[in-house]
Order: structure tokens, then sequence, then C-alpha cells
């Protein structure tokens, strides 16, 4: 007898991992967690563990790739050897390269840099444990991790995927609904400005399905960032509760 | 011209401060007539102008601020300083020499050497210059002895108070003689280390609490309750 295909949504309309379709995964947020660096963060979006350094704006090594009108931002997104089920070699590989590029690219619009001429800023993003949707979750912590670092922005960056899967679109896709699904868009966008920054898609989808997709992770967005305000402003509200109660 | 939030309450970059009128002041930046903060700080509202004070900081150099730097290099014509900025300060040799300067003969490293610590003023500094130092003023030069803090800098008001008041308590409760770099560095010289230790403490504690109120009084509740235990210990 055939082994009989595992399901990602069952009959209830109940994904593998118990959400519904329009869910976020359950997310931890720490703000300040590295003392050596600047700034820095960590998040748990459920199986996903993210650390995010900052260190600057300071000098740039070697000089000759310093900027006379604004500061370099330098990304690295690296994912432990650990971080997979099967050992992955810690040497960037093509896809971690690649990476580094778009969430750079992602971040570099809601940062200042013209503020700090012939400086740069070193982002070092380190996946822990990697369970799905890693850039996104990536972004979302590196902008933290910025504004630990007391770096001027014009918004926080929060970054979420939707995407299609057994017919139905759902947010916030894990590793196994990525990899069997339809079609995976992850999506950066800044709130308060209404500006996205990272769009990439991969699948296929259907005019309609495309803009309830895009819809869909612009509200997941929406409710990350108000867990990004709250996160950034706990440290400091604890300490005020604390002496002024 | 609505303002969005209360006096001195906490937000985060991107947060949308005012509309209408109002002039965007330090860390915050208007674009279509809305004035929203670039960092996590405390909201102040004056009377055109919204300004967000920093609770996440480095230090800017500005020209005439008195700053405390550490040494990392000397060169033929002076001294690199690390003043605790996005870039490094140079002190020139002919502004600590008395005669004019001869680099075949004076060796600059019997003057200040790697790792010295230097209380210095910026005497000019914009975006395409890196920062210039001078220690011809009296008070200025190398430190010899004391503890060195290092805070945010954007909370060095808050540990000078409102005309002074924090400052002198603690210097009157600890008998210690304070600098505070305007880089964020702090230099407390006391009679033993165990004043010094009070007033580090007192510094900290100003640092962390800076965005609360009746910080004074707690802080000098704090330094009384110490002096205290100490003599009950002694």
């Amino acid at each position: 007898m055939p082994k009989k295909e595992e399901r990602m949504i069952d009959k209830d309309g109940v994904r593998i991992d118990g959400r519904k379709f329009d869910e976020l995964r359950p997310i931890k947020i720490e703000i300040g967690v590295l003392s050596n660096a600047d700034g820095s963060a960590y998040i748990e979006q459920g199986k996903n563990k993210i650390l995010a350094a900052v260190y600057g704006p300071h000098e740039v090594h070697p000089k000759h790739l310093a900027l006379p009108d604004r500061s370099l931002l330098r990304c690295r997104y690296h994912m432990a050897p650990f971080s997979v089920d099967e050992r992955k070699s810690p040497a960037p590989s093509r896809r971690e390269v690649e990476l580094s590029k778009v969430i750079r690219e992602a971040l570099e619009p809601s940062i200042f840099l013209e503020y700090y001429p012939r400086t740069s800023i070193d982002l070092f993003i380190e996946v822990l444990q990697a369970h799905g949707g890693t850039r996104c979750a990536g972004i979302t912590v590196a902008s933290l991790a910025l504004a630990d670092a007391g770096i001027p922005m014009r918004d926080l960056t929060v970054a979420c995927a939707a995407g299609k899967v057994e017919g139905q679109l759902v947010l916030d896709l894990t590793d196994e609904e990525d990899k069997k699904g339809e079609a995976d868009v992850p999506l950066a966008y800044m709130p308060n400005l209404g500006a996205i920054t990272l769009f990439q898609m991969d699948g296929q989808l259907t005019l309609e399905e495309f803009e309830k997709v895009i819809s869909l992770s612009l509200d997941g967005s929406k409710q990350l960032y108000q867990l990004q305000k709250e996160s950034l402003k706990a440290k400091y509200v604890a300490v005020k509760e604390d002496v002024e109660e | 011209m609505p303002t969005f939030y209360e006096q001195r309450q906490l937000v985060t970059p991107g947060d949308l401060l005012a509309e209408g009128n109002y002039i965007a002041g330090e860390n915050t930046f208007k674009e279509n007539e809305k004035v929203y903060a670039t960092c996590i700080g405390m909201v102040e509202y004056g009377e055109r102008k919204v300004t967000v004070v920093a609770l996440k900081a480095f230090y800017i150099p500005k020209v005439g601020d008195t700053v405390i730097g550490k040494v990392t290099d000397v060169t033929i014509g002076g001294w690199i300083v690390d003043i605790n900025a996005p870039y490094p300060a140079l002190l020139r040799a002919s502004d600590v020499m008395e005669r004019s300067y001869r680099p075949q003969k004076d060796e600059l490293s019997s003057i200040y050497d790697v790792g010295d610590l230097l209380i210095a003023n910026i005497v000019s500094y914009d975006r395409t210059r890196d920062p210039l130092l001078t220690v011809r003023e009296p008070g200025l030069g190398k430190i010899t002895h004391g503890q060195i803090v290092e805070i945010i800098p954007t909370k060095i008001p808050r540990v000078i108070g409102r005309k002074g008041s924090m400052i002198s308590m603690i210097k009157n409760e600890t008998g210690c003689h304070i600098f505070l770099g305007q880089n964020g560095i702090v230099l407390v010289r006391g009679k033993n280390s165990e004043d010094e230790r009070l007033a580090l403490m007192a510094i900290r504690k100003i640092e962390n609490e800076s965005h609360t109120s009746g910080l004074t009084d707690r802080v000098t509740e704090m330094l009384k309750k110490e002096k205290e235990g100490e003599t009950k210990n002694a």
C-alpha cells in the first residue's frame, strides 16, 4: 500500500502546527542581549531563533571602502552549522550571500546613512535555529538591533511572508509549508511610512491571489510592528514601573 | 496643530509625533508636514519645536566640547585619540609644544603615549574632516589619577541636573571631584576608592533611570543608605 501523503492543512482549516490561515507563529523578542555589541536583539518566531548585532557607526576598514557622502552599511546573514537538520557548512553559501544583500537593501532606506559620512555600520545576523522565514525574521530583528544601537531611523522595518499552501492563502509560512506549498512571498515594510523595502516571490499565483497575499502579509507585518515597539520599550517601562511603584 | 503623545512619553523610531506647523528638532524628521521620531527616547513638545531626548545614542563631535579621550596611536605630527565617536580625533604636536616642533629631535611618545587618557577641547570638526583637539587651556591635558565611567552622552544633562543640582549633591555627599566629558566619559577623583565607588554607583543609577521622575531624591537616599552601611561595617 502506498504511503499516504501528509496533509499541510486538515479538513477543519487548521495548519500543521495548529495555526489559523492568518495567524503568526508565537514570537518572543529581547533587546540588548550582547554587551560587547553597540546594539543587539534576539528573536524567536516559532522554531526560528535568530540573533542580530550592530557595531558602529565607526571607522571603515579597509579604508578605501569608505563613502564620502554617507555611511556604509555592511550586512552578514549567516546560518550556524547546527541551525538545520543536516549540518550546514559554516562557509557563506550562495544563498547566504544573496540574503545578506537583500536584507541590507531592505534596511538601507530606513537608516539616515547620510548623517555619518566616512563611517560604516556593521550588521551581523546569526541564525541559530532555522525553520522557514528566516530572512523576514532576520530583517525584523536587525531593525531592532539598529534601534538599540541608537542609530537614527525613519521607521522600524518589519518583514513577514505569506503564500499559498494546498490552495489556501496563509500567513507566515514554516519550512514545511514553504517546501510543499505553491507560493511564498516575503515582504519587508515600514508601517508608519507605508513603504515596502523588500519584495520577493517564489512560485505561482493568480492576480487576485497575489493581491490577497500582499494584504495578508502587510496585516501580519503590522501585528509584528506592535510587538517590535513593545519589546523596544519594555526595558525602560520595567525600570520606570520599578521605581515609581 | 495636533500632537499625538504626552510630554515626556516614550517613543520609538517612526512614531508620528505631531502634524502641521512644527519644527523638527533633535532626533526627529519632517516629511509632508508630519514630524516623526528617529530613535527611542522621550518626546518633548516645545512652543513650536518637537524634540526627542534619546535614550540610546553615541557621541557626535561638536566644536567647543570638552571631551575625555584615549591615545590610540603616535604619528610623526601628533597623536590619534579615541574620543568615543565614529571619527578618530587628531591632536597636533605643535599644539602641545612650547617651542616649535622638530620631528627629528622630539620624541612624541615621551609626552603622551598609547593608552594615556586626555582631557581636551574640540577646536574644529565638520562632515568632511576628522575632529581636531587642543590641550592648551587650563584644566586640559593628561589624566594622572581617578576612575573613568562611560555613559550614554545624551544623559550628561541628567547627571548635571537642573542648575547643577544633581552633580553638586553627588559632590557633597561623596567628596569626589567629578569631571563630565561631553562624549559621555566621566572622570571621578576622590580621596579614597570607596568615595569613588559611591560616586560611580550614583552615576550608573542616573544613567539607568534617566527617564523617570524624582531621581535626585532617590539618588540622595541611596547614597545616604550606602554611607550608613559603610560606617556600620567599619
